[in-house]
């Protein structure tokens, strides 16, 4: 255990960083510092060039990093000491980060006085008035503390994700995807909503409205508020509406079915997005047991269980009872609500109860029969809904929305690995993920007897999928939780792994042996 | 019940007792002096890289071997006593077997190079000697270079670990090109200068003569025996092949040679005791495989044939196409079916070679030359499938069909650039000029 201790404290090892990466950290942690300042009131002549020189100082550290980290090495894995770094396997500098991080979130959700948000028409002070500028010259209106942190988590995705290019410049599926997050993240999430707001005058309102943040990740979408702002918007609006019921009902079976969830969860997804590039440093900090695997399933879908019961709730909270107003009425909705769950329920205990687990079946009988009871006691005059409407609403909210996917999801990137909310709490993922398990021409390929377990795949699984266990069985990995970031492809170093879309005939091969041996052992070993 | 014991807690033994486990109810033993649970042996570079953690390498969380009834004993066996069936334990300790299964692969090959028993001096096979390395080579401060002797994949591979940590290494090799005893010559050329690139000091056609003392027992330089030059040297690589761990069995009158002596039901010449992976030699060698085979897939397709005998179905060994993959730095490389170089190379069997432009990717495609089979073919910076080649073998394809349906056997991820057409029309260039 001695050289343990040298490795660590050893100035001039491979294990630590080169100078010209210390100074480009060096560069970007006083970008980082000028925030700070702001933070805490420091009055700059110029807030406009002020936060130019802090954002360019941390884009050009990282830039600068990047390359000198990646460019002066050949193309290939370099995974070079990510267990030595403290950063990258929970040491001192993990912790400090990951709890920095933390304090972010809590103060930014909860306080964002602290930050400097003007309250009650106040005008901003501190760090969110240092934003100030680059908010009016977007959308004309001063920041707030969201856009405070969309700037920051759109600048954390480009400069993250072009240390990623470079990281994988020898491969084209993880340089298109990481594109393909970073163009969503920019455009999609950050600057057509704030174009959008410049539309906005008296007479014409939109919600603020990322397209591609799709219910129930945003769980806010059909709120009342958001719903009526959309129709008094006219056709602009009600085209949002039917939109954001289309992408899940309509565009995104189509696309899982084609493509598997990647397609929205490591191509398109802004927690992905950010997961993918500042958290790939993270990724190997994933919770591979089988015991973590079982967590996940009940967290992940009763989460999903918890924003269908609670947009439910809400919708109905605000429907009229009516139907010679509105066709839409509170009993209409909720028996549609009934009626799609027993559909999906139904079709899947008729046609896919093979390809269930044991606790699967028990979990989708009880959280079938749970939503069912609770609608059926509305019915029986109990109300249920009717007074909990708000209170699940702001639960949803204060429990999921903020400690799960900002708290917990990305304070703890260093702690817990990059893809904590995704695989444990995200009720977008539990649905693409019980459609790709169920129903989807995507699945990971094995290649014959070439698997030699070395563990990479599994190590650098953001997921937790031990993708090792399918490999040394040549068995096809289909799992929920795969989101298709191909590293597990991109690290193997025999050439075992493949992302492909094919037909569903033969997806899920369980097997016991591999190709290589006597062909007659493999038949008696593989019939079933 | 019976109770099988197995020595050695590789790929093969633990695969064996799976598999039995799978069959049967047998009270089943591992014994292994060198880690309390089963580990990737391949994986052991990425360790000192720093890619993974040695948790990483354990393909089985540790509540497996309990909940599927497969006892690990820790401890070093001294002798086996076949009469009585019991095995000596170095600390004294006995143990009782029905069944045996000899499993306890490989250690690296030294060939009687003065000091190659000096501190510093090691192979890399065993934990163990991932443990030295880890103390003899943690940075290039306590190591300023590392001389690695023998051109193989192991030698590549710790060329490729001191890299990591910018430890300088010589790479000596034997042959006149990084092992053209089994590469084709412009794939060998290939990866020499893919070596060259990263820095590495490779010396082709270069033998060891000796390692030097420091005077207190450690590695000081070692001499190169062309030359006599010295190279000053804190830590030797000793990368030139493995050979059995079969020691303990020479008192016994387990009929050894090389390896432990087997049928092709992996019987010895005792009853009731049988060898499976690196450490079994096969009495007469199987179509064109050598009679020792130390490669990870033999191992574990021995241990799950030998679990069908154990269990009452008695089998043969016997493997399907041969086919193996490696990692030389960042170029992968495949092979299906046999593919010989210059030295090794069959009057009837003729190449067509191709390679890219970057220096990083090539093919080898090997025909009869006078009847076009398909012999087979090996592949660096292109992943290929496995199941493919071994159909096309089993079908006894020619290399026109081979040639013109590559594109089914590509196995690299999506929209990565392919070269089939390229492939193809080089193909055709190539016969036109012949």
């Amino acid at each position: 255990m001695s050289s343990k201790i040298d490795q660590n404290l050893s100035l001039a090892n491979s294990k630590q960083l080169s100078t010209k990466q210390k100074l480009a950290s060096g560069v970007g942690i006083l970008g980082l510092f000028i925030l700070v300042l702001a933070l805490f009131n420091v009055n700059f002549p110029s807030r406009s060039i002020t936060l130019t020189i802090a954002l360019g100082l941390i884009a050009t550290g990282a830039i600068w990093f990047a390359n000198n980290a990646y460019l002066s090495k050949s193309k290939g894995i370099k995974n070079d000491g990510v267990w030595f770094k403290s950063i990258s396997s929970r040491g001192l500098v993990g912790w400090i980060t990951g709890i920095a991080l933390t304090s972010f979130y809590i103060v930014l959700y909860f306080k964002p006085v602290w930050l400097g948000m003007g309250i009650d028409g106040a005008s901003n002070t501190g760090l969110i008035a240092l934003f100030d500028p680059l908010s009016k010259l977007l959308s004309g209106n001063p920041a707030s503390q969201w856009f405070v942190y969309g700037t920051l988590y759109t600048l954390a995705i480009l400069i993250f994700g072009y240390k990623f290019l470079l990281k994988y410049r020898h491969n084209k599926y993880e340089q298109l995807r990481t594109g393909s997050v970073m163009f969503f993240q920019l455009a999609f999430a950050f600057l057509i909503p704030e174009f959008m707001a410049r539309l906005n005058s008296d007479t014409f309102s939109l919600p603020y409205y990322d397209l591609k943040n799709i219910w129930p990740l945003n769980y806010y979408n059909f709120e009342q508020y958001r719903v009526d702002n959309l129709i008094s918007a006219g056709d602009v609006g009600l085209g949002l509406l039917i939109f954001g019921l289309v992408s899940i009902f309509v565009i995104t079976p189509i696309l899982t079915y084609k493509y598997g969830k990647r397609w929205y969860c490591s191509w398109v997804c802004g927690c992905g997005g950010l997961a993918e590039t500042a958290g790939d440093s993270f990724r190997q900090l994933s919770d591979k047991s089988t015991f973590a695997w079982k967590v996940e399933r009940w967290v992940v879908h009763s989460v999903l269980v918890f924003v269908v019961l609670m947009t439910t709730a809400v919708v109905y909270s605000y429907l009229g009872d009516d139907s010679s107003k509105y066709w839409l009425t509170k009993n209409v909705f909720l028996y549609s609500v009934a009626g799609l769950l027993t559909v999906v329920f139904a079709g899947v205990m008729l046609f896919k109860h093979k390809e269930l687990g044991k606790d699967a079946k028990l979990g989708a009988i009880g959280y079938f029969a749970i939503i069912i009871a609770l609608i059926a006691m509305h019915q029986f005059g109990m109300r249920l809904f009717y007074f909990e409407a708000e209170t699940l609403r702001s639960s949803y909210g204060f429990l999921i929305g903020s400690i799960f996917s900002g708290v917990i999801g990305t304070g703890f990137y260093p702690i817990f690995g990059n893809r904590v909310w995704c695989r444990f709490g995200c009720p977008m993922a539990a649905i693409l993920g019980f459609q790709q398990r169920l129903f989807s021409k995507f699945r990971i390929t094995t290649n014959g007897g070439q698997c030699i377990s070395c563990g990479n795949c599994s190590t650098y699984c953001e997921m937790g999928i031990d993708v090792r266990a399918y490999a040394q069985k040549g068995e096809n990995i289909v799992r929920s939780s795969c989101v298709g970031c191909g590293v597990c492809s991109a690290v193997c170093p025999r050439g075992v792994l493949k992302l492909e879309n094919d037909s569903m005939e033969g997806r899920i091969n369980p097997t016991s042996i591999l190709l290589g041996n006597d062909v007659d052992l493999m038949d008696l070993l593989n019939q079933k | 019940m019976e109770h099988i014991v197995i020595i050695g807690n590789g790929i093969s033994g633990v695969t064996a007792a799976r598999h039995i486990r799978k069959l049967s109810d047998k009270k089943i033993t591992i014994v292994s002096d060198e880690t309390d649970y089963f580990f990737s042996r391949t994986a052991l570079m990425y360790i000192y890289m720093g890619h993974m953690k040695f948790e990483h390498t354990q393909p089985y969380e540790n509540h497996f071997w309990k909940k599927n009834r497969i006892d690990l004993k820790k401890g070093r066996v001294k002798t086996v006593e076949t009469a009585s069936k019991t095995l000596h334990f170095e600390n004294n300790e006995t143990l009782l077997y029905d069944k045996l299964i000899i499993a306890t692969g490989s250690k690296p090959n030294k060939f009687g190079w003065p000091g190659q028993d000096l501190k510093g001096a090691q192979g890399l096979y065993s934990k163990q000697d991932l443990d030295t390395l880890e103390e003899m080579a943690p940075d290039n401060k306590a190591c300023q270079r590392a001389v690695i002797v023998g051109g193989g994949l192991i030698g590549i591979e710790l060329a490729e670990m001191l890299n990591t940590r910018q430890i300088p290494v010589t790479f000596l090799v034997r042959e006149t090109s990084f092992w053209n005893g089994v590469l084709p010559k412009g794939e060998s050329e290939m990866i020499n200068r893919h070596i060259k690139s990263h820095h590495i000091d490779l010396r082709l056609g270069t033998n060891l003569k000796a390692i030097k003392d420091d005077g207190s027992g450690r590695v000081k330089s070692v001499i190169i025996e062309e030359t006599g030059e010295e190279i000053p040297c804190t830590v030797v690589g000793l990368t030139a092949g493995v050979t059995p761990n079969i020691d303990f069995l020479k008192p016994s009158n387990i009929e050894i040679d090389k390896g432990v002596l087997v049928n092709r039901n992996l019987e010895t010449n005792i009853k009731d005791i049988y060898a499976i992976g690196d450490c079994a030699q096969q009495r007469e060698a199987i179509g064109q495989r050598r009679t020792i085979e130390a490669v990870w897939y033999t191992g574990r397709m021995m241990g799950e044939v030998l679990a069908q005998t154990i269990c009452g179905n008695t089998m043969n060994y016997n493997p399907g196409h041969w086919f193996n993959s490696a990692k030389f730095l960042d170029i992968e490389y495949q092979t299906y079916g046999w593919v010989y170089s210059e030295k090794n190379k069959p009057d009837y069997e003729h190449h067509f070679h191709w390679k890219h432009d970057d220096d990083t990717k090539c093919i080898t495609i090997a025909f009869h030359k006078d009847t076009n089979a398909f012999l087979g073919i090996n592949t660096f910076g292109i992943r290929m499938k496995h199941e493919v080649f071994d159909r096309w073998l089993t079908e006894k394809r020619d290399v026109d069909y081979v040639i013109n349906h590559l594109r089914e056997a590509n196995f690299d991820p999506e929209f990565f650039k392919r070269f089939e057409k390229d492939i193809l029309e080089n193909y055709r260039n190539t016969l036109q000029n012949a």
